[in-house]
Order: structure tokens, then C-alpha cells, then sequence
């Protein structure tokens, strides 16, 4: 969500001397369900913005002006910060649902250690299309629903993990994308549910 | 929404600072911690010594993309000539997994720490 990102110059905060490892968690969701101030409220540094090149022929299509383009066309994203501790610092990505971008997915977030989906019960559909391109690309993933105060109906979790087919081993939480702990929450739960499943796994070697 | 292109108005710029190059090698992640070993020379192409200078403490490549304002896939490419050149140490991530295979779980419970103590 371009909107949340400032303008101003961003203030370079450095890493420790000692940080020696870059850990990646992506947050999917469609414009304007609060990737960037779901990451905002967590991240230490303001988020900031960057773009990869996209290339490929027939896959540039702008689905808002319905243009197909072999000329270079280019993804954006925005990113955080956090820093775990001396060692590890874990980036927080901002990635669009939109389907060019699963082009782009290996290339950039290959080595992610789980994803986040975020949901707003308004435009469920586009939810369903991140759920279903992470199951492909067989990423671990959470789904964390943004409450919005102008919601017309609140949907139970129940009815909303109905609505997403979403298997119950998937953590389905409720979150205010705009609170620092409430992100965080969503965060530990990611981590928390791949940590079990990673035991899990350890357990059967 | 409103995006500020990030210099992809010009590809002649780009093509120029990768020398024509438009492919990268995937040898650098979009977190893997770049650290400057020299400090920049004059003469140095200014893209070169602009991260060298942004690099005196680690930061990862997605920052210095960002700061610099320039697409991954060319931040790729000049990292892969400093790197080359011995200027820059690279602290890689632990290694991708295969599909399906989960991060080990020691690493897990060391980012929960991390998290909880937010």
C-alpha cells in the first residue's frame, strides 16, 4: 500500500556489527488490506520501498488498463525490519496479491520461513488466490483477518475460514494490523505454528 | 494507490550501470547482509562507491536496493562485481530449503525469543 509509505528520505538506521543472518517472512494481501501498516506497526525501521524488473512476455498484463506488454514492467513491494536479536534480523515483506507477482515469487522470496496472509472480509477472493498460490509454492502460512471499523457484517472466524476452504491445522487469528502488539501477535503465531511443525517433522527423521 | 517508479523510466540509466548486463545470478538473496571491505576509491563507478559507503555496517540488499533507489535484479549485478572484486563481504541466509521441508527448529524458537521480547 503505496499510500502508507512517506516520502521523506528514510533515517538509516545500521544492523549490528554482529548481525550475521537475514531471516524473510512475507505478507500477502490485496491493495489496501494493511500490508504496510501491518508492517509499519512491527518494524523498527519506517517501511521502505523497492521494485524488481519483470520481463517476461505475456505475463505483464495490467490488469487495470487491460494492456499486454513485452516491455520491462516492474513489481513493487515494501519492507521492514526487525532486529531478533545481536545475530538475527528478520525482513518483513509487503507482497501484492495480484497474479504477476506469483511470477515472481522464487526469485524473491525463496528461503521465506512462512507467510502471512491478511484478509479483508470485504474482498475475500483475492485471499483465496494468495491461499492457494502458497499452497502451491508449498509455503507454511498463516491467515490473520484486519478488522476494519466500517466492516458491514463482521464474519466469525468460523464463517470465514468456511468461506477461504481453509484446512483447520491453518491458524486463522483476528488482528488490528494498525497495533504494534496485535502485529506482533500475528507474527508469534506464524512462528509459533511453524515451530510445531517443524518439531513435528524433526520427530519422524 | 500511487507508486513512484523506481528510475524505470529510463532503462538506458540501468543499462548503463550494468554495463549492458541484464541478467543476475541468484547468488545474493534480497536479505543477505552485504558488508564494504574497502572504503570507496575515486574513479570507482559512483554506484560502486555508494554502497560501499552504505555498507560500512551490514545491510541487506533489499536496503541498499531501496535506498538506491534501483531494481533487485541490478543491485544483483553490482554486488556480483564488488563481490568479485573483493570489496564487499556477503553474509548469505541459511540455505533455501527444499519445497516442503520446514526451517529447523532451533532457528524457530530462536526467532520466537526475538519476537517475544519486542
Amino acid at each position: 500500500m503505496g499510500s502508507a509509505t512517506s516520502d521523506l528520505p528514510s533515517l538509516r538506521t545500521p544492523l549490528s556489527d554482529a548481525a550475521e543472518a537475514g531471516l524473510k517472512i512475507v505478507i500477502v494481501g490485496g491493495f489496501g488490506v494493511g500490508k504496510t501498516t501491518l508492517v509499519r506497526s512491527v518494524s523498527e525501521i519506517r517501511p521502505l520501498n523497492t521494485e524488481e524488473l519483470m520481463t517476461q512476455a505475456g505475463v505483464g498484463v495490467d490488469e487495470t488498463r487491460q494492456v499486454a506488454t513485452k516491455t520491462t514492467t516492474t513489481v513493487a513491494f515494501d519492507f521492514g525490519r526487525i532486529s531478533l536479536n545481536k545475530r538475527l534480523v528478520l525482513y518483513l515483506f509487503g507482497a501484492p496479491g495480484q497474479e504477476r507477482f506469483w511470477f515472481l515469487w522464487d526469485r524473491l522470496f525463496s528461503g521465506t520461513l512462512g507467510a502471512v496472509v491478511l484478509v479483508d472480509t470485504r474482498r475475500m477472493d483475492e485471499s483465496w488466490y494468495a491461499i492457494d498460490r502458497l499452497e502451491h509454492h508449498k509455503t507454511p502460512f498463516v491467515v490473520a483477518v484486519n478488522r476494519f471499523d466500517d466492516e458491514p457484517d463482521r464474519y466469525s472466524l468460523d464463517e470465514i475460514r468456511q468461506a477461504l476452504c481453509l484446512p483447520a491445522h491453518v491458524p486463522l487469528v483476528d488482528c488490528d494490523a494498525r497495533v504494534r502488539s496485535s502485529g506482533k501477535g500475528v507474527l508469534i503465531t506464524l512462528v509459533d505454528h511453524l515451530y510445531e511443525m517443524a518439531m513435528a517433522q524433526e520427530m519422524t527423521l | 494507490m500511487t507508486r513512484r517508479p523506481v528510475d524505470i523510466g529510463d532503462p538506458d540509466r540501468l543499462y548503463t550501470i550494468t554495463g549492458g548486463r541484464s541478467r543476475a545470478d541468484d547468488a545474493f538473496d534480497l536479505v543477505t547482509l552485504i558488508v564494504s571491505e574497502s572504503a570507496p576509491r575515486a574513479g570507482m563507478q559512483s554506484e560502486h562507491a555508494r554502497i560501499l559507503d552504505l555498507c560500512r555496517h551490514p545491510t541487506a540488499l533489499v536496503e541498499i536496493a531501496a535506498e538506491m533507489k534501483l531494481p533487485i535484479t541490478v543491485m544483483r549485478i553490482l554486488l556480483g562485481d564488488l563481490l568479485a572484486m573483493g570489496r564487499i563481504s556477503a553474509r548469505h541466509p541459511p540455505p533455501p530449503r527444499p519445497q516442503a521441508a520446514l526451517p529447523d527448529s532451533a532457528l524457530l524458537l530462536e526467532v520466537l525469543h526475538g519476537l517475544r521480547n519486542l
